[in-house]
């Protein structure tokens, strides 16, 4: 193997994974220290997650939301932007779903309904991110502090719609009424149910082959294509774009468009396919997951995937634990991801000089 | 110190500053100092000349402190030396002056001076003491500078003093100076040579790393060369001369001037009338410029750097809009109401070579085939329907690459781990390859070895002679004139002077450079 194939596999394999070993031992050692057992703690937390076809489907139906707005940060990050702004953008684009799903015309056909209401949250995300993206590109404002303040701006917006016009008459809580039976998305026990197989109930929907066709899509979008291309190369330098004709003013608009479109689809798995209503806070937690998950999966879709996936088994298997033990909550998963974050965004690059000079070490010349 | 002090203790001293004994240094895999001895007699001008990568910076920051050697040995002033930090280098009397200048801009020059030796809480006391001994020092080497002046209202040749001044006030007795001259004028460096002659007169050593042979030969008294790390050969300047040592940077013989036949220059391909033209932070830069440029020739434009002739060559590509005035280019008009940008003068054939080679021509982190895509991702060969495609942009580099001699000619490789030389061909290869009418070509060897040179200037002559207009904008005048079939002189955003390449010579260029010279050729009076 050539010196650059090894770096190569150094950064994009062994590093995140040494990354997340350590976090994990760090969060053995908080373990230790509430006087929990994290080899056993490790074991529930494992068989929590993956042990079973329920806890399994719990699993992969959190990290299909990951994977939504990972795919949403990556995307930003390749044209040099920071969205933070997922929370919110993944909140109104729930709003987008739920108008479709709505109010739509009951006799349709799901194959048209359920598109329609795809594109909504697509819609409703994108034109979420624009006027940040606008604010950034033509006025200057730094896109960091617009959309964690869009974040709010998408909370007030969803609570007085959800109060005052999509509450149902007569009822208490602040929620729409019931989707149309067309716009819900089959759940992946049906599925198997169907065929004959019979598996666990869980939320895991038909929204996963969704991620994973998003996730092809970003790929070949962004190093296939000569859009890709040119947010790319806006992304590492404004000069060379601009010298190539391309305008980084556009980039950022177009490119936050996209980015908030993908978080605009965390509702598609939520609220189509599992709670078939719009209901408060229903995002809450995965936009800024989508930030770490982005980071440990270096903005690579199948890196995302990945990430989406170890943080699927934190939620499930954290879950578990805060059942299973007594001096355990359910916080534990924030600490977990706070360490994740920690060593694979902050302290990324630890191992690496180890790493080279065991593996990779650069030959003396002659 | 009083003079006589400094002149008993030069004398006592011994004949040689600064000695190196094999000196060895390694970056990893590379071997920066290989080996490196040499002895620099005081009191002399001392030239090291080497490509880019030679070793000529790793072995003067070895002296700095900013490196430490991996093994030889050093003595400056017969003691041994070994400095890990530059503070030990000040103390043992060596003073150095970068290329690009470490002065707090909005500093006055006093102050600026003190910098690292303020000597206590309360700066008026150390304040009131170096005003004296600049003072001093300024008459006793003609480097007069105003002390109560902010460095960023000096001019560049003036803050040079100012660097010179800080190294003498902390004692050196040895200066370095890397590159000095890139910045200045003519006029400016002579200027220069004239404060090292004082300088060596009081017996300080003077070493200069450059590139420009012409300046070793004419100020320096010793001249070493490197090559790869080597230190290949010493010479006493006299006894040299520029071709000799050429062949001994390169390691082969090179031919400094390349020969060209007369331009057939046809009609008018480009033509600028009256442009105003403001760079990206809203400085006007270029005033009433007006010129032509044609077929087959090669138009050069001259001047200092920060002359405005880089926003020029900027709006010509249609990087920056014009504020007044238009250019008519290929049939068609750019105006401050209709701009053309970058894209769009590709598509009318119009060619750039930025002077920035590595923030705007390449993107360091891309693969040298996506840097040599740069501009062009829009073409119909590259892409079908969505799809870019993959193969055809290995194959687009893979081509540039053979027609240009880029080596190594693997389009996968990082663009920043090409050195600058093959960085620049494969620039120059994505912008001439596509027979473009137009060719706007700034700085097209700065920082590019020796044999890139030459391959690069044979380049740009080829496409004149295949009818092709060409602006060429650099701060090399060498490469203006060698170059040029015309030449445009800019100084503070305006037109200075205009002449034909075989009446040009340095001086009367440089006075344009400095706008000290009347069109009507009448010396303007002491301007400078």
């Amino acid at each position: 193997m050539t010196r650059d194939k090894r770096l190569s596999w150094i950064n994009g394999l062994l590093l995140p994974l040494f990354n997340v070993l350590t976090a994990f031992i760090a969060t053995g050692i908080v373990f230790l220290f509430i006087g929990v057992d994290p080899i056993e703690a490790t074991k529930i937390l494992l068989y929590g997650a993956l042990g079973y076809d329920e806890g399994l489907g719990y699993t992969l139906y959190y990290a299909t939301n990951f994977v939504f707005t990972g795919l949403a940060v990556a995307v930003a990050f390749h044209a040099g932007l920071f969205n933070i702004g997922g929370e919110g953008q993944a909140y109104v684009g729930g709003l987008g779903i739920a108008l479709v799903a709505l109010y739509i015309n009951p006799a349709m056909s799901a194959w048209i309904v359920i598109p329609l209401a795809i594109s909504g949250g697509l819609l409703f995300g994108a034109l979420w991110a624009i006027i940040p993206a606008y604010l950034q590109a033509y006025r200057g404002s730094h896109i960091v502090i617009t959309t964690i303040m869009f974040n709010f701006l998408a909370s007030a917006l969803m609570v007085y719609v959800l109060v005052n016009i999509l509450r149902e008459v007569g009822e208490m809580s602040p929620e729409s009424g019931d989707f149309i039976k067309v716009s819900w998305l089959p759940f992946v026990h049906d599925i198997f149910a169907s065929f004959g197989y019979k598996i666990a109930r869980s939320p895991l929907n038909l929204s996963i082959l969704v991620a994973l066709f998003f996730s092809a899509a970003v790929w070949f979008f962004l190093w296939h294509t000569r859009w890709g291309f040119a947010i790319r190369a806006a992304g590492k330098s404004n000069e060379a774009a601009i010298y190539s004709g391309i305008n980084p003013k556009k980039i950022i608009v177009v490119t936050m468009c996209i980015s908030g479109a993908l978080a605009g689809l965390v509702g598609i798995n939520e609220l189509m396919g599992v709670q078939h209503r719009l209901f408060l806070n229903f995002n809450y937690g995965y936009g800024f997951g989508g930030i770490a998950v982005a980071l440990m999966g270096r903005n690579h879709p199948i890196g995302i995937l990945i990430a989406a996936f170890l943080f699927g088994i934190l939620y499930q298997g954290g879950a578990e634990l805060d059942f299973e033990l007594q001096n355990v909550s359910r916080d534990i998963v924030v600490v977990m991801q706070g360490l994740v974050i920690l060593f694979c965004g902050g302290l990324e690059y630890l191992y690496r000089p180890v790493l080279i000079r065991f593996l990779a070490p650069i030959k003396e010349s002659k | 110190m009083s003079e006589s002090k400094i002149a008993k203790k030069l004398m006592s001293e011994s004949k040689i500053a600064i000695e190196l004994i094999n000196v060895d240094k390694h970056f990893g895999a590379v071997h920066a100092n290989d080996k490196v001895n040499l002895s620099v007699e005081s009191g002399t001008i001392h030239g090291i000349v080497g490509e880019n990568g030679a070793g000529k910076s790793t072995l003067m920051s070895i002296l700095y402190g900013f490196y430490q050697a991996d093994s030889g040995q050093i003595k400056v002033f017969d003691k041994d030396f070994r400095a890990t930090s530059s503070r030990q280098s000040i103390e043992a009397g060596i003073g150095m002056v970068h290329q690009h200048f470490m002065l707090v801009d909005n500093f006055t020059v006093l102050e600026n001076v003190i910098l690292g030796s303020e000597g206590g809480a309360l700066i008026s006391q150390s304040l009131a003491k170096a005003r004296i001994e600049l003072t001093r020092l300024a008459k006793e080497y003609g480097l007069e500078v105003e002390l109560d002046i902010a460095v960023e209202e000096l001019s560049v040749g003036m803050q040079q003093r100012v660097e010179i001044l800080k190294g003498l006030y902390k004692g050196a007795r040895v200066l370095i100076l890397d590159e000095p001259t890139g910045v200045l004028t003519p006029q400016e460096s002579d200027e220069l040579f004239r404060i090292f002659d004082a300088l060596k007169k009081q017996g300080v050593t003077i070493i200069l790393i450059t590139h420009k042979l012409r300046e070793i030969m004419n100020i320096t008294d010793h001249v070493s060369v490197m090559r790869a790390g080597k230190m290949v050969a010493h010479r006493e300047t006299s006894k040299t001369n520029p071709e000799e040592l050429a062949e001994l940077m390169i390691g082969r013989k090179v031919l400094l001037n390349i020969e060209k036949s007369k331009a057939k220059s046809g009609k008018a391909l480009l033509t600028a009338k009256n442009l105003e033209i403001y760079n990206e932070q809203g400085l006007k830069r270029v005033t009433e410029v007006s010129f032509q440029a044609h077929s087959g020739e090669i138009l050069g434009i001259a001047g200092v750097t920060g002359n405005g002739q880089g926003s020029l060559l900027k709006a010509l590509a249609g990087i920056l809009p014009l504020s007044k005035g238009s250019i008519k280019i290929m049939g068609k008009t750019i105006t401050p109401e209709s701009h053309l940008n970058p894209k769009q003068l590709r598509e009318l054939g119009v060619a750039h070579v930025p002077e920035d080679r590595q923030k705007m021509g390449m993107i360091a982190d891309f693969s040298a085939s996506e840097t040599a895509l740069l501009g062009y991702h829009n073409d119909k060969e590259i892409n079908q329907g969505v799809w870019l495609k993959r193969s055809s942009v290995k194959a687009n580099c893979e081509s540039l690459m053979q027609a240009f001699d880029v080596r190594p000619n693997n389009p996968n490789l990082m663009s920043s781990n090409f050195s600058g030389g093959n960085q620049q061909k494969l620039i120059l290869a994505r912008e001439f390859e596509r027979d473009p009418e137009v060719l706007i070509i700034g700085q097209p060897t700065r920082g590019v070895d020796i044999g890139a040179i030459e391959f690069i200037r044979k380049r740009i002559i080829e496409m004149r002679d295949a009818g092709k207009a060409i602006i060429l904008i650099s701060v090399e005048l060498e490469e203006i004139m060698s170059l040029s079939d015309r030449i445009i002189v800019m100084c503070d955003g305006e037109i200075t002077g205009t002449v034909d390449a075989k009446d040009a010579n340095e001086a009367t260029l440089g006075m344009m450079m400095a706008n000290a010279l009347q069109p009507q050729d009448e010396p303007k009076g002491a301007k400078l």
